[in-house]
């Protein structure tokens, strides 16, 4: 089933913090994501999952190692190169919305595709609609942002990352602000977009079920992969 | 297409804070209306004491200045000792000498827009036991009323006779006053040769100015000549206007050369009152600059709460595609507009300051107030209150384009 392109991969990723000390946060991390995954990313507060994924995101460049996304290598890029980049291969999720209060949800969706100029502004429109729908929110299209529930928003938010059909999708705690039922609602949506239309989502998360039921889990401890498989129980090992 | 969305971005956050928009706006409307103001009266000043000046004075005039004698063995060095000798005026007559080749050549420069000459006689006016100093001013009467627009400044009679009449004569209103002399009047005056006419006063003229209507009188150039007992050839200046009043300096010692005459500019002649104009100038600029760079502030400040209020948008904005320029290019936008607005707005209120001042009467020699509307004043405000609201924009954009998104998600 699952495809083998690998569609993001990473060369011995080491990270510093320097404040208060010196501090080895990511040591030697090399792994490969592949098309149509949904890959979790786990480990105890502070073992550096979080700003693994935000060093996979392009937006924190200062990292050792070598990132490639797509067969191509992003290290090294300028901020504006790697802002193109994000704009076109990656979507994000956050824990908050992070959506824009003065605008409509429709908008929210619309304004990073109208950004990447692809299409024109019917078609983003049309685009938008699409997405909202299959999240389930062609009903609150045009309410502001700040009118909806906080699964609503999440959902609007996931629509945002969803519009320029990025091959990747990084999500920073997507259920960690959401009850469960709202949390397995935006499980189920990740898990169709990887089936269906082939996108990678990697997902830092600290919920166990979350991670169990995904493809397959990277375990970070002290900045080091402990275990790429599948030890939180499920019985799919896949290699 | 690609910019719209900064286009709209930038509006959107513009209409949701309509009233921070308008605040400062209007101190950018404070600002720009001010400096049209000040700046406008500045220029209207200037117009009317520059009309006072070239009522009575010409751009360039050429005259005999007064010779010292010199000793009769120059120093070579400081050291050198030297005759002693008590310097003294030695000029003997005020004429120039063969001055209609002089005129000729004058008028032949193709800077020149106009030349006459003109015999200056002191003199004084009688009537009975009354008694005036004054200036006798001998001239072509048609070439004077082009160069100084004496005809507007005519409250009875006519400047006609002049033209040919050697026994007509036209005085300041104060004079015909003192000496309670009317129009067709007869007014004796004698010349510091010793010459006495009896003239007709054929016309009297007010220029507001004091000095000006108690002390001249214009008369026949032949006329003149008559007071000093000299003959035709007796000119004691060469009046002469250029195109641009400015450009007097330059085109002064451009046509020094050709005569061994004085040629003097008349901002040497009035260097006092165009510095008080320079200084007024100076003030009233660093006025408004002082009320723009104030506006300019509080554009600042409002795009810098906007920016502290909105990290969190600017850095959903940074990861969904947009680069640091797009970022700068929305709150120097929002700057811009409120620029705009400002601007609009300032250039509107300053216009009706200057409608409504310039019908204001205010009396004296100027009638109303002197205010006038002047392209070039709007056009540099405008220019000036949009570069300012674009540096005070940009400043806290390059602060927005450096927020680092990553700092605000793992907050």
């Amino acid at each position: 089933m699952k495809n083998q392109t690998v569609i993001l991969r990473t060369q011995s990723i080491g990270k510093y913090f320097y404040e208060p000390i010196r501090f080895k946060v990511l040591d030697d991390v090399s792994f490969e994501a592949y098309a149509g995954e949904f890959l979790t990313l786990v480990g105890k507060s502070g073992s550096g999952k979080s700003t693994l994924l935000y060093c996979l995101s392009t937006m924190d460049t200062a990292y050792e190692g070598e990132l490639f996304i797509e067969g191509q290598k992003v290290t090294g890029k300028k901020t504006d190169e790697l802002a193109a980049i994000r704009g076109k291969s990656i979507g994000f999720v956050f824990q908050f919305h992070y959506l824009l209060p003065e605008f409509s949800c429709l908008k929210n969706v619309m304004i990073p595709a109208l950004k990447l100029g692809k299409y024109s502004h019917r078609e983003v429109e049309e685009r938008a609609y699409q997405k909202l729908d299959m999240l389930g929110l062609k009903e609150q299209a045009l309410k502001p942002a700040s009118k909806l529930s906080g699964g609503q928003q999440q959902r609007v938010s996931i629509a945002r990352a969803l519009i320029n059909d990025p091959k990747i999708i990084l999500c920073d705690e997507p259920t960690g602000n959401l009850d469960s039922k709202n949390a397995q609602n935006v499980f189920d949506i990740f898990k169709q977009l990887c089936a269906e239309m082939g996108q990678t989502i990697i997902a830092v998360t600290h919920d166990n079920d979350f991670a169990k039921n995904s493809d397959r889990t990277i375990e970070l401890a002290d900045g080091k992969i402990i275990s790429q498989d599948k030890e939180f129980g499920s019985s799919d090992i896949s290699s | 297409m690609r910019s719209n969305i900064n286009v709209e971005i930038a509006l959107t956050h513009i209409f949701t804070r309509k009233r921070q928009t308008l605040v400062a706006a209007l101190g950018v409307t404070m600002g720009i209306a001010m400096y049209i103001f000040s700046n406008s009266l500045m220029k209207g000043f200037g117009r009317f004491s520059r009309t006072e000046i070239f009522k009575v004075t010409p751009h360039l005039r050429i005259y005999k200045d007064d010779e010292i004698s010199k000793p009769l063995v120059q120093a070579t060095s400081p050291r050198q000792v030297v005759i002693i000798h008590n310097p003294k005026i030695t000029t003997l007559s005020r004429t120039i000498i063969n001055p209609y080749a002089l005129l000729a050549e004058v008028k032949k420069q193709d800077y020149i827009s106009s030349a006459a000459p003109q015999v200056n006689v002191d003199v004084f006016y009688q009537n009975g036991k009354s008694q005036l100093k004054g200036v006798a001013n001998g001239v072509n009467i048609a070439e004077a009323d082009a160069m100084f627009n004496i005809q507007k400044t005519m409250v009875a009679g006519s400047l006609n006779p002049l033209s040919n009449s050697l026994s007509s004569v036209v005085v300041g209103s104060r004079i015909a006053n003192k000496l309670n002399l009317g129009l067709n009047d007869n007014l004796t005056i004698v010349s510091s040769a010793g010459v006495v006419k009896i003239m007709k006063i054929v016309g009297i003229f007010s220029t507001k100015n004091k000095t000006t209507d108690e002390s001249k009188v214009y008369l026949h150039i032949a006329a003149a000549q008559q007071l000093v007992k000299e003959g035709p050839t007796y000119i004691t200046d060469i009046y002469a206007n250029i195109k641009n009043p400015d450009e007097a300096l330059a085109y002064s010692q451009q046509l020094q050369p050709i005569t061994t005459y004085k040629v003097e500019d008349w901002k040497t002649s009035y260097a006092d009152i165009l510095a008080g104009d320079l200084i007024r100038q100076i003030m009233s600029t660093s006025v408004s600059m002082a009320i723009l760079l104030v506006a300019a502030f509080g554009i600042y400040n409002i795009l810098n709460m906007t920016i502290t209020q909105k990290l969190d948008d600017i850095a959903i904005l940074k990861a969904t595609g947009f680069a640091g320029r797009d970022i700068i290019r929305i709150f120097v936008l929002e700057a811009l507009i409120m620029g705009i607005i400002g601007t609009t707005l300032g250039l509107i209120i300053g216009a009706i300051c200057i409608q409504v001042l310039s019908g204001v009467y205010v009396g004296g020699p100027a009638d109303y107030f002197p205010i006038y509307f002047d392209p070039s004043v709007f056009i540099t405000s405008t220019v000036f209150g949009l570069l300012i609201t674009i540096g005070a924009g940009y400043l806290p954009a390059y602060r927005a384009a450096r927020v680092d998104p990553v700092a605000i998600f793992r907050k």
